[in-house]
């Protein structure tokens, strides 16, 4: 087959309401009557909503100055959060030892990301991390080196954010994964065990066991006796993720196929190899995406201990706007710790997608 | 390995129970510590919440300071532990706390079936209602098929129920559950009247984008008497909380303040020199120092004092004496004879 020459043919440039932005548009938002309606009926909406937001939010604002400035503009009050970024950050940590929770973060973060690296999964990485959570909790409690003590009931603010989060998370994982082992296991005590464990703890909301710790637990502690609020709250968060921890991982470990535990016992590995060399490798990488979402419900659902008169920065932000100078511009605040929250959860979701892409071994 | 752990933690629980169980008294165990653990709001401003730098202020703060000044000579030896409305008691009785100051309205059966004893009132509170001027209401029984903007689930909405029903009035509650949203809902003109504590609607009027456009009806509806609360066992710690209450107002009523309180040290007036310390025997019978009452005036300030700073007319809040006011002034603040 053989083309007609081309130099003899006119070449038509195609209609110019078919290529380019215009037939994108035609293509894509004006392809038939109901789609055009919907079009313009978005467009409309967003005529309304986002240059009002715009104007309210950046032209008109003020980002910062007393509070007094702020009675007199119609734009958002962002100085809400630089006037009082102190407190909201540190909470009743004591001025002039801010540095010290600051610094704690700064080596927190610094781990992290030094831990996101798959090269750096070695023994050392585990020293790291001790030497690492020695350092913070000196600098968080102090008494050594001239730093005073700071009670665990001035912890607040971001670092308790953190802390309850990342310790949340860290200690309920492997916790979880026993839990997974125990309710998959031949032995009735311990089966029966981790079952009443996993329903019962799922059974009841976050809130109801933060309460049980905070409220119910003092009573049967003899008087006089009382055991760290903070301490309180972590443990309680840490069951609670542990338990759904367990049933994520449970499903990784159904959805193993029978001949992969037999071929660990022809192999002759025993329990604990064939399930750590063969199983949970397997298991736990199918569960990343679930498991990643148990991590980030975890990490918003520190913000609970409100409820338990702990001050996390949600709690910090609220009492700041307690304070009748800035009563008026919640909303602002809110949505910075929204965006805040946001920048937290949407790393962690991030990471797990390339660390699912990473240990993605086909099939 | 883990149950002999977990056997030694409770053997050393047992013998700390134990040696508090022999100490037996509260004020035995404050002074040991070396501070007073003391139970307060933490977001409410004017009662008890940190400022911009985490320092405690408040009304209810100042309470315990005034305890820690009776008791060690120095306001600054208290900490706090900010509670919520459900934790409040539990944390009194489970001896988390030795002592509440925490807006607590003092109720027959929150006396006695919690095992706590009220001491002496700080502030006399009492619902009230919240309106624009521009309404022309001049009594809350004038307030007949009005929208109410309510906080839900606290004895506030019931009582302003028990109110209009009882005036053989129509009304609409707005329930929300968040104060500031309240406060906001209120101003947008979602609804026509605001209750809460008259506390908190002064409040609520200064953060108004004009206060000057509202006014709070002079209608109380309910009465509720804040106190500070201690756990039932020890009467020694319950009377020396309740005394530091006292102290205040009773230097308000001698006229001793905070920058006069040196000189008055040296005035010839026997109720006067039997309060500083100056005569002694105050101190003894409360297990105290002589100076106890010198203290409290001199680093918190006496009823008056304390209630401007914190609460008064040149505060965000600018709340009238009213009812806490002295005795001789119209108000309810009244302190039994120090001697």
């Amino acid at each position: 087959m053989t083309n007609p020459p081309s130099a003899t043919r006119e070449y038509l440039k195609p209609p110019i309401t078919e290529v380019g932005v215009l037939g994108w548009l035609r293509g894509n938002l004006f392809n038939s009557w109901y789609n055009s309606l919907l079009t313009v009926l978005v467009l409309l909406a967003l005529w309304q909503v986002v240059p009002p937001f715009f104007n309210w939010a950046f032209i008109n604002s003020v980002w910062n100055s007393p509070a007094e400035a702020c009675r007199d503009i119609d734009g958002a009050c962002w100085s809400v959060i630089p006037q009082n970024i102190s407190f909201i950050i540190f909470g009743f940590f004591p001025d002039g030892q801010q540095w010290r929770p600051g610094l704690a973060m700064l080596l927190m973060i610094g781990l992290v990301i030094y831990s996101k690296d798959r090269k750096h999964w070695k023994k050392s990485l585990g020293t790291y991390w001790l030497v690492g959570l020695v350092v913070m909790a000196t600098l968080m409690y102090g008494g050594v080196f001239g730093m005073p003590v700071v009670e665990t009931d001035q912890w607040s603010g971001l670092p308790l954010t953190f802390m309850l989060a990342l310790f949340g998370m860290v200690a309920a994982y492997p916790l979880g994964v026993l839990l997974a082992l125990g309710r998959r296991s031949r032995m009735p005590a311990i089966k029966t065990l981790c079952v009443v464990y996993i329903e019962m703890i799922r059974g009841v909301p976050l809130i109801s066991l933060l309460f049980m710790s905070s409220v119910m637990f003092p009573l049967f502690l003899p008087e006089g006796v009382t055991i760290d609020k903070v301490l309180r709250a972590q443990v309680a968060i840490i069951l609670f993720t542990a338990a759904y921890i367990a049933e994520v991982v449970r499903g990784g470990l159904q959805a193993m196929a029978r001949g992969q535990f037999e071929a660990a016992d022809s192999l002759g590995l025993n329990y604990n190899q064939t399930m750590r060399l063969v199983i949970l490798p397997q298991a736990l990488k199918i569960v990343i995406p679930p498991t990643v979402g148990q991590m980030l419900s975890a990490f918003k659902d520190t913000s609970l201990v409100v409820i338990i008169a702990l001050y996390d920065v949600l709690k910090t932000t609220k009492v700041t706007l307690s304070n009748p100078k800035w009563t008026g511009y919640s909303t602002e605040a809110y949505i910075a710790l929204a965006i805040f929250y946001f920048i937290c959860c949407f790393a962690m979701s991030n990471y797990s997608r390339k660390l699912e892409k990473a240990l993605h071994t086909g099939h | 390995m883990k149950f002999s752990r977990l056997t030694v933690l409770v053997t050393v629980l047992s013998l700390l129970a134990a040696g508090v169980a022999f100490a037996g008294k509260d004020l035995d165990a404050v002074r040991s510590k070396g501070f007073i653990q003391a139970g307060v709001n933490g977001g409410v401003f004017g009662f008890g919440m940190p400022d911009e730098k985490g320092v405690w202020k408040g009304l209810d703060v100042d309470t315990a300071r005034a305890i820690a000044a009776a008791v060690f000579g120095d306001a600054n030896k208290v900490k706090y532990t900010p509670l919520t409305a459900q934790q409040r008691f539990t944390a009194l009785q489970s001896g988390e706390i030795d002592v509440l100051t925490r807006n607590a309205t003092r109720t027959l059966s929150r006396d006695t079936q919690l095992g706590l004893n009220f001491v002496q009132v700080n502030y006399y509170d009492g619902q009230g209602f919240l309106v624009p001027k521009k309404l022309g209401i001049k009594s809350a029984k004038e307030l007949g098929g009005a929208t109410v903007c309510v906080l839900p689930g606290t004895t506030t909405e019931q009582n302003a129920a028990d109110y209009f029903r009882t005036n053989n009035m129509k009304w609409t509650p707005v329930v929300i559950e968040n104060t500031t949203e309240l406060a906001k809902t209120f101003f947008a003109g979602r609804c026509d009247v605001l209750t809460s504590d008259a506390s908190q609607l002064a409040g609520t009027r200064a953060v108004a984008p004009n206060p000057k456009d509202y006014t709070i009806l002079p209608e109380i509806i309910s009465k509720e008497p804040l106190a500070p609360a201690v756990r039932h066992g020890d009467d020694q710690w319950r009377d020396i909380v309740d005394f530091s209450v006292l102290a205040m107002i009773n230097a308000e009523e001698l006229g001793i303040t905070s920058q006069n309180v040196d000189e008055m040290l040296k005035s010839t007036d026997p109720m006067v020199q039997r309060f500083l310390g100056v005569v002694e025997g105050n101190g003894k019978a409360l297990g105290l120092d002589e100076k106890w009452a010198y203290n409290i005036v001199k680093q918190v300030g006496n009823y008056g004092e304390v209630f401007e700073r914190n609460v008064g007319v040149n505060t965000t809040l600018g709340i009238e004496r009213g009812l806490n006011a002295l005795w001789t002034k119209g108000g309810l603040m009244y302190s039994p004879p120090f001697k």
